[in-house]
């Protein structure tokens, strides 16, 4: 027999598609939960129930439990050794390309976005490339589009920077004022911030590069093979898939369908 | 020992933190190759990310020890260590997630998050123990284990190497024994 409050997390993500279009259905069980607990105590809500109530006839409200709903947990050049094996493994190949567009799925406020843009430009690429950088959340994205960081978050970066086999002075990207960072804004002139969401939306281009990190963790099987369909059939033949570090093909019906090129740093590339 | 059965428990969770390592070999050390029982650990480590600790248990172990992956399924006598820099879950397909929301306690992956989750999967049919620690982290999972039928243990503070733990999880509830490492060792060993 279901427990009460899971009839009410069913219901509440159930009217959050039925009215929003926004689809948590398929996302994992016990974070959704945890954050919808969360997100209880921040409304003062006493049950889910009186969350969806309030959800349901508020769209204000909304968008405030979509900032709980969503994990905007990134950095810059995250794990370093990924992205070195980016520019080793990855960049000599894409360098073979006229064109090139890379879509990150699920970018969040913008790290991952700037560190790809900051890599490709040290390898003479940005000028030829096409981002797409996509997520669900607008507010994310709006922050993505600004560029403007913490600065006590960018020292952390710093390192990261370094350790990604970056060639010049991390400062070189931004302008510092007061506590923040401003980025160059010469790295978003090929990028285009878009909402898309791998549960409800289809592919929009073919792509040379998909890097999906840290947002497939999210999602339960069902929805992650869905995710994985879409990068399939975006990718060009022989395009390169970069997960997470702790994201894998390997439980998933596409795991035939990619090679590992580097299986320690999750860079596959499509057969 | 009274309400606990050999076919009722289906899997077990543990935490642990300061002078863990020690009290887990020693616990574990003491369960047969064949043990048919899953079991989900989390162990505070500095946040690196190619943790040896699966190795190393691996090698002193006679159960078969892994680091816990995204979308794995638990299989019965296999040995999950939680991966450094993540949250790990059980979701109600009896299969992992690995997730980095915010740390609890400081903590990621958080003993809490961890008896939180299983409870909801496994109800009654959960152990959930807490070992050595400095700190708080595992109390309130384990009150939550027990208020949904599971078995809760607590190492005896008086033994432990960090009491601070077992004292904050004592502190919320009373779990079902207070019992030292060898104790425990051979509770899971009976439950074959």
């Amino acid at each position: 027999m279901e427990r009460d409050t899971d009839i009410e997390l069913r219901l509440l993500i159930e009217a959050i598609y039925l009215k929003y279009s926004y689809d948590f259905r398929d996302y994992s069980g016990a974070s959704i939960k945890r954050r919808v607990h969360h997100a209880l105590s921040q409304f003062e809500c006493k049950t889910i129930s009186a969350l969806q109530e309030r959800v349901l006839h508020d769209p204000g409200m909304f968008m405030q439990l979509l900032q709980l709903l969503t994990i905007p947990v990134s950095e810059m050049f995250r794990d370093p050794s990924h992205f070195l094996a980016i520019r080793e493994e990855v960049v000599p190949l894409l360098k073979t390309y006229p064109s090139i567009k890379i879509w990150i799925a699920g970018c969040s406020t913008g790290e991952e976005v700037y560190s790809m843009a900051i890599l490709l430009r040290e390898e003479g690429l940005l000028d030829r490339t096409l981002i797409y950088a996509t997520d669900i959340n607008p507010r994310s994205l709006e922050k993505a589009k600004q560029g403007i960081f913490s600065l006590e978050n960018v020292r952390a970066y710093t390192q990261n920077y370094q350790c990604a086999g970056g060639r010049r002075s991390f400062a070189d990207y931004y302008t510092a004022a007061y506590d923040y960072a401003m980025f160059d804004k010469t790295l978003r002139e090929n990028v285009t911030f878009a909402d898309h969401s791998l549960a409800t939306d289809s592919v929009f281009s073919e792509t040379q590069l998909i890097s999906c990190r840290n947002v497939l963790i999210y999602f339960n099987k069902k929805l992650q093979d869905r995710a994985f369909g879409l990068f399939h059939e975006s990718l060009c033949h022989r395009g390169f898939l970069v997960l997470g570090s702790k994201e894998t093909l390997d439980f998933s019906a596409y795991g035939q369908q990619f090679e590992a090129l580097v299986k320690q740093e999750r860079i596959y590339r499509k057969l | 020992m009274n309400h606990m059965t050999r076919s009722r428990i289906e899997a077990i969770v543990v935490g642990a933190s300061a002078g863990g390592v020690e009290a887990l070999l020693k616990v574990f050390g003491q369960l047969r190759k064949g043990f048919g029982v899953p079991i989900l650990v989390v162990l505070h480590l500095p946040d690196e990310r190619h943790s040896q600790l699966a190795h190393v248990f691996g090698y002193r172990l006679a159960v078969p020890v892994e680091e816990a992956q995204d979308k794995q399924d638990v299989v019965p006598g296999t040995l999950y260590v939680a991966t450094p820099g993540y949250h790990l879950s059980v979701e109600a397909d009896r299969s992992l997630s690995l997730s980095l929301e915010e740390p609890v306690h400081h903590s990621r992956p958080s003993i809490d998050v961890l008896f939180e989750s299983a409870a909801d999967v496994y109800g009654a049919n959960l152990l959930a123990i807490v070992l050595t620690g400095a700190n708080s982290d595992g109390a309130k999972g384990l009150a939550r284990v027990r208020e949904l039928g599971g078995i809760t243990v607590v190492q005896d503070p008086d033994e432990a190497q960090v009491s601070t733990m077992p004292e904050a999880a004592l502190a919320l509830h009373e779990p079902d024994h207070i019992l030292t490492l060898q104790g425990i060792g051979q509770l899971l060993a009976g439950l074959e």
